[in-house]
């Protein structure tokens, strides 16, 4: 076995790597492989954040849709039977302005009777006078008989 | 060497790929290249394994250029390839490192990652061919090629010895001198034995970085010798080519067990080693 200066020489270069590597090599690689664990860590615990948030969201959404469209029948049904109140509103309404028209022609009719009776009266009373006096030669004055002209109209 | 000519034989052949390219003194006082075996023995202390400590630099080098690449683009964004298998392993060591060593360190992780890695390249040597890349070097007028830094005892050692001291730095930071020593005199035998004690202890603290060494070197020059062996067939016969084939295959799947063992085992022995020194007597009722 031949001991010789290497061995101080190797010394030497095993304590240089070991500065160059506690200076340049482990420090970076530990740090950076430690940050990126946390970042793992992190990025795992924000999904499960997520995932919770996104399951509450869900449920949240599921509850606001039903009542959504609940709420949407609910007016649906409330503009239906309202449609269906003002279709009737104005069905009677028609109804009772058709009558409410009818009525009115019937009274101007009953009333275009009268007042064509009334005239026809009059003239045949007129005609009744002025045949009586022509058969009676003699003027009747108008004025003079009234009263009793009024009567015959009133009794024809 | 086949290109000068001369048939080797199987001793010289292992021989040669035992040899360490050496830098040092020869005994007339100038300095250069060892050419032999012989040469290399003569030149002591103050010489230096060129080889090891180019290949095991560079492997170190490797290391910290690829992981640098990764740390600088590191985010906590989405990860890519490259930067998935780089943190893998970072994080790898970090949970091993906790799990062994629970005090508060900015230092031992670091120190984990660079054996882990830095020795698993230097074995990760041991599965290139072993005649190439030396016949490579000879071509090129380098006689002497060892490229598994982990094969010389001096790499194994010189790193151990860096756990070592990061053993001593740490039992006196936790423990005073006063409780360093206390520790190493008084146990494990009462305060009267405490010269047997200390001998005792001292052994038990220079094994330490010992069976690190010498469990990394037995391990990969262990491996190596045994590729070399099985290279030596390839020129015996035909039929023992196959089979050489055949064990070299089988024996470099069973080596990527090895050489990731024996480096995550250098890493592990590191950190409980210094967890060791961390621990205070009156914590854990010593």
């Amino acid at each position: 076995m031949d001991i010789n200066f290497t061995l101080v020489g190797l010394t030497v270069a095993f304590v240089v790597f070991i500065l160059i590597c506690r200076a340049y090599v482990w420090p970076p690689l530990i740090n950076a492989m430690r940050a990126r664990q946390e970042r793992i860590a992190h990025g795992l615990e924000n999904a499960e954040k997520a995932e919770e948030a996104l399951a509450k969201s869900n449920a949240d959404a599921e509850v606001l849709l039903r009542d959504a469209r609940a709420e949407g029948q609910r007016i649906i049904e409330q503009a239906r039977a309202q449609a269906t109140m003002v279709v009737d509103d104005a069905k009677e309404q028609a109804r009772e302005e058709g009558e409410r028209r009818l009525t009115a022609a019937r009274a101007e009719i009953t009333q275009e009777i009268n007042r064509a009776r009334e005239s026809l009266r009059q003239e045949v009373a007129y005609l009744a006078v002025v045949g009586a006096s022509r058969i009676l030669s003699s003027e009747i004055d108008r004025r003079k008989h009234a009263a009793m002209l009024e009567n015959l109209v009133r009794e024809l | 060497m086949a290109e000068k000519g001369e048939a080797q034989t199987p001793t010289e052949y292992i021989a040669h790929h035992l040899t360490n390219l050496k830098f040092g003194q020869f005994p007339d006082g100038s300095w250069g290249f060892a050419s032999s075996a012989e040469e290399a023995g003569q030149m002591g202390f103050w010489s230096v394994h060129v080889d090891s400590l180019a290949w095991a630099v560079g492997l170190g080098l490797v290391f910290l250029l690829l992981f640098w690449l990764a740390a600088r683009r590191a985010t906590a964004g989405v990860p890519g390839m490259f930067q998935s298998a780089i943190e893998a392993i970072v994080e790898f060591v970090d949970t091993t490192t906790k799990d062994i060593f629970p005090h508060k360190n900015p230092w031992v992780a670091p120190m984990g990652l660079t054996i882990l890695i830095w020795v698993f390249l230097m074995n990760l040597m041991d599965l290139v061919p072993v005649a190439l890349v030396p016949w490579v070097f000879a071509r090129l007028g380098v006689d002497y090629m060892k490229i598994v830094p982990t094969t010389d005892i001096n790499v194994t050692l010189g790193i151990a010895l860096g756990v070592f001291l990061m053993i001593i730095y740490y039992s006196f930071k936790r423990k005073g001198p006063g409780g360093f020593l206390a520790e190493l005199a008084f146990h494990p035998f009462p305060k009267f034995a405490a010269p047997v004690n200390f001998i005792l202890e001292s052994v038990t603290l220079l094994a330490k970085p010992l069976s690190l060494a010498l469990r990394l070197f037995g391990n990969l020059y262990a491996g190596e010798m045994i590729f070399m062996l099985i290279a030596l067939l390839y020129t015996a016969s035909i039929a023992l080519f196959l089979l050489g084939g055949v064990l070299q295959i089988l024996w470099a799947l069973f080596h990527i067990l090895v050489i990731v063992l024996q480096a995550f085992i250098f890493m592990v022995l590191s950190t409980v080693y210094i967890a060791q020194a961390y621990e205070v007597p009156e914590e854990d009722g010593h």
